[in-house]
């Protein structure tokens, strides 16, 4: 076997790169459930991502209209979910799956007219001298401008929900709804916050996707990535900082599965395939055992209807 | 002492009720005022007017001689108005500093809070720990969390809805002294309860509701529990007398019963051991939290424990589920009424057949029986006086009190010979209680033996014969309830289960 093509620093590149766009969507849908929404519909959110991204970035030639484009179009998407949700009071697990096979469908037919097509490069960071630098350059300092701007928004999560007020308010709604809602703040208002700010998430790793990852539109190219995403929250035990680990290692896995195909180690393709989704469940699995621990940091309103009686 | 608040024919209707009707009283600065009424008499609603959460239909207020019409909370808070709820608005996920931040408009940085949470909670005789989760706390504490975050705003007006009903007697005086020294520093508390002795013991005025209309106003001190009640009631209080308890052979025998709690901040079971007999009233005492539910769970056979923890007539059962234990005799009825005891969508026909199907044998061959499902639904109404349009009726239409009879009535009507009952009256108007008391007594005269559990210290003297209690997942070693002092009990509660039990 040639083990030569195997080079860590490149794997490691490659890694990082297929993990951000599960990171995006994750710290996203963690913002969500910690408001006490369970939204399933990030892969949709992210497939329409990719597909306004796409439109976007192309219709302007400008990677970084792209960006954006994919954001408001994720949120778009997302504010059906929440007007359904918060204010229509639908289930909120049947409206997420809804809003993923909605997702799938539309963006299909929004795409259809962009197969083919290439969009405008996404230029990468190059910093004088430190991009140079063997290895640390590779690694830290020669990425694209979104993967700097995914770890800070993981960062600024963090500090949202465990320092500011609004991000205690917004932990409060997750907890405990009706007190919430008894002690003055507007339940429905601040989950439909959330739930776009999920939306945005999702949609900008979902343009990422179509953009840097690919990059080009194709039909379903989000591949599960969104139902990853979901896994991760639960595997990070609702914690920012472990959404990081979570992303990387699966998209570790990812790397991993190609590398090995292309080594040429006759393992069936779709045995490599399934191996992230194996591990989400195993893990899925492990953290659930202790009930003790998975149930205390779950958001106690997580995936339930608020109505104020009065 | 000037008025601090008056309140001018206040009145709210719901559909097909009328909640509050033409209410006006009047509370001074500085005082304790009681309002007074059996559940459904419209206390919450009004309180829920006075501080914003539920629009009045007409009426006014006039706090501090300015019109008051709170909009919502926040709007009542700025004006001096603070409420401690009877099911507190805490988060238990979170740390107390967090959730009185969350209840103050104007918080201050963490490092102030803190200091202030402390200063102002031992200034008051409640110390608090700015730091510890909600979770891990007592309800008393909780209430304390509570207390302290309305002291914060400094209110003029604290409402306490039904304060105690969840406290130690210890806890209750040192909630009084709490209260008697806010008044002295002249904020005024509307205090609701339906607890006469407190009223007597702690109000300077009482407003009496009755089906939502002011019935009647007096003073405390010039009055007695008995015509406290009558005003509350609006007719004669019937007293029942204790049946006599000649205890049979056992019934139910509990060894060794540990389980460990399923919820990260529930109690763990450790090692109870009791001999239940036949005809007796076992009253289990003790504050919330401390292994009620855990208990409830191990003998109704929602968790499974160890075969031989738990016996009856000698055949050991602790590995059974529960319509295995239904069908040898041991029946059960929660706390939680709507979605634990009753499930709140069904009917009460449908909902008499989920725990009636076996000893009432109403699906032979997997098939329901209507007919006799709607027989015993219809019996259940009529022997335990459940005021309802119908048994097609969704559970969750009924007032609580007509519930807690449906649901207490399906039971004792399947003849249990062993019945587990979990705060039975927990909110239910006094006549349905005392209904309910005097159902399990002619129960148990029958020679079923019953388990009582509630926090209701004057109903367990009332109605057990043999009394303990249960404390962080103990029970004390149960004794005859008769002769038991309150100051007993209380220091059984607080933990000391060898200490009362030698008396």
């Amino acid at each position: 076997m040639d083990f030569s093509s195997l080079n860590p620093v490149a794997m490691i590149v490659l890694l990082i790169g297929a993990a951000t766009p599960i990171l995006l969507a994750a710290i996203g849908e963690l913002v969500v459930e910690k408001s006490g929404v369970l939204n399933l519909g990030v892969e949709g959110m992210m497939i329409i991502g990719a597909v306004t991204g796409f439109i976007a970035a192309t219709t302007f030639d400008s990677p970084m209209m792209g960006l954006l484009g994919g954001a408001v179009g994720g949120a778009l998407v997302s504010m059906t979910f929440g007007f359904l949700t918060q204010y229509l009071l639908s289930n909120q697990v049947a409206t997420g799956l809804a809003l993923t096979l909605f997702g799938l469908g539309l963006a299909a037919l929004m795409g259809s007219a962009y197969n083919g097509i290439r969009p405008p490069r996404m230029p990468r960071l190059e910093v004088e001298g430190l991009s140079d630098l063997p290895i640390v350059g590779k690694l830290l300092f020669s990425h694209d401008p979104v993967i700097y701007l995914s770890l800070a928004l993981v960062l600024a999560v963090w500090w949202f929900l465990n320092r500011s007020r609004a991000g205690l308010v917004l932990r409060a709604c997750g907890e405990n709804h009706e007190a919430a809602h008894s002690l003055g703040y507007n339940v429905q208002l601040i989950r439909f916050g959330a739930i776009m700010f999920g939306g945005a998430c999702a949609g900008l790793g979902g343009a990422y996707v179509s953009l840097v990852r690919v990059p080009q539109w194709t039909e379903g190219m989000t591949a599960g990535v969104g139902w990853i995403a979901l896994a991760i929250v639960v595997f990070a035990s609702w914690k920012p900082w472990r959404v990081i680990l979570g992303a990387y290692m699966f998209g570790g896995i990812t790397i991993l599965q190609l590398s090995l195909q292309a080594l040429g180690i006759s393992i069936s393709g779709a045995y490599l395939s399934m191996t992230p989704y194996i591990v989400t469940i195993v893990v899925l699995v492990i953290m659930s055992a202790d009930r003790k621990r998975a149930s205390l940091n779950a958001p106690a309103c997580l995936g339930r209807s608020f109505h104020a009686s009065h | 002492m000037g008025t601090l608040l008056e309140i001018g024919g206040l009145s709210k209707s719901y559909p097909g009720v009328k909640a509050n009707d033409d209410i006006s009283f009047v509370i001074q600065e500085g005082e304790i005022h009681a309002l007074l009424g059996e559940n459904g008499a419209g206390k919450s609603t009004l309180v829920k007017m006075i501080y914003g959460l539920v629009k009045p239909d007409s009426g006014t207020m006039v706090l501090r001689g300015e019109a008051y019409t709170p909009a919502k909370p926040i709007v009542a808070r700025k004006s001096g108005v603070s409420m401690v709820f009877q099911h507190f608005s805490l988060f238990e996920a979170l740390t107390v500093a967090e959730n009185i931040t969350l209840g103050m408009d104007d918080a201050p940085n963490r490092k102030e809070l803190s200091q202030k949470i402390r200063t102002v909670s031992e200034d008051y005789g409640l110390p608090l720990d700015p730091d510890r989760l909600i979770g891990d706390m007592s309800v008393g504490e909780r209430q304390r969390v509570e207390i302290i975050r309305c002291l914060l705003q400094n209110p003029r007006l604290l409402i306490m809805d039904e304060p105690t009903s969840v406290l130690t007697p210890q806890e209750v005086d040192t909630l009084f002294s709490t209260l008697r020294k806010l008044s002295a520093d002249g904020v005024a508390i509307l205090y609701i309860s339906h607890k006469l002795d407190e009223i007597l013991a702690l109000c300077d005025h009482a407003t009496i509701l009755r089906m939502g209309k002011v019935v009647d106003t007096c003073t405390p001190k010039d009055e007695t529990a008995k015509s406290l009640a009558e005003m509350m009631i609006g007719g004669e209080l019937e007293i029942h007398a204790q049946t006599e308890f000649t205890p049979g052979e056992v019934a139910l025998s509990i060894s060794g019963l540990s389980l460990a709690s399923k919820d990260p901040f529930g109690t763990s079971l450790k090692d109870i051991s009791l001999n239940l007999r036949k005809g007796e009233i076992l009253g289990i005492g003790g504050v919330a939290g401390n292994g009620q539910d855990e208990l409830l769970a191990a003998l109704s056979g929602e968790a499974k424990v160890e075969a031989g923890m738990l016996k009856i007539a000698d055949k050991p059962i602790g590995q059974l589920g529960p319509n295995e234990r239904r069908s040898r005799g041991l029946l059960t009825a929660p706390e939680e009424r709507l979605g634990h005891a009753a499930a709140p969508m069904m009917s009460l026909s449908q909902n008499a057949f989920l725990t009636g199907r076996i000893r009432k044998h109403l699906s032979p061959g997997g098939v329901v029986n209507s007919r006799k499902t709607n027989a015993f639904a219809r019996d259940i109404v009529k022997q335990f006086d459940v005021r309802t349009p119908g048994i097609h009726v969704a559970a969750k239409a009924l007032s609580g009190g007509n519930l807690q009879k449906f649901v207490i009535g399906r039971e004792i009507l399947q003849e249990p010979s062993v019945l587990v009952v979990n705060q039975p009256t927990w909110g239910v108007d006094a006549a349905a209680a005392a209904f309910i008391r005097q159902a399990l007594r002619q129960l148990a005269a029958r020679g079923a033996a019953v388990i009582v559990i509630s926090q209701d210290l004057d109903e367990l003297m009332e109605m057990s014969d043999t009394f303990a209690v249960l404390s962080e997942g103990r029970l004390s070693k149960p004794q005859p309830s008769e002769g038991l002092t309150i100051e007993e009990i209380g220091l059984m509660m607080g933990g000391d289960l060898e200490g009362a039990a030698h008396v």
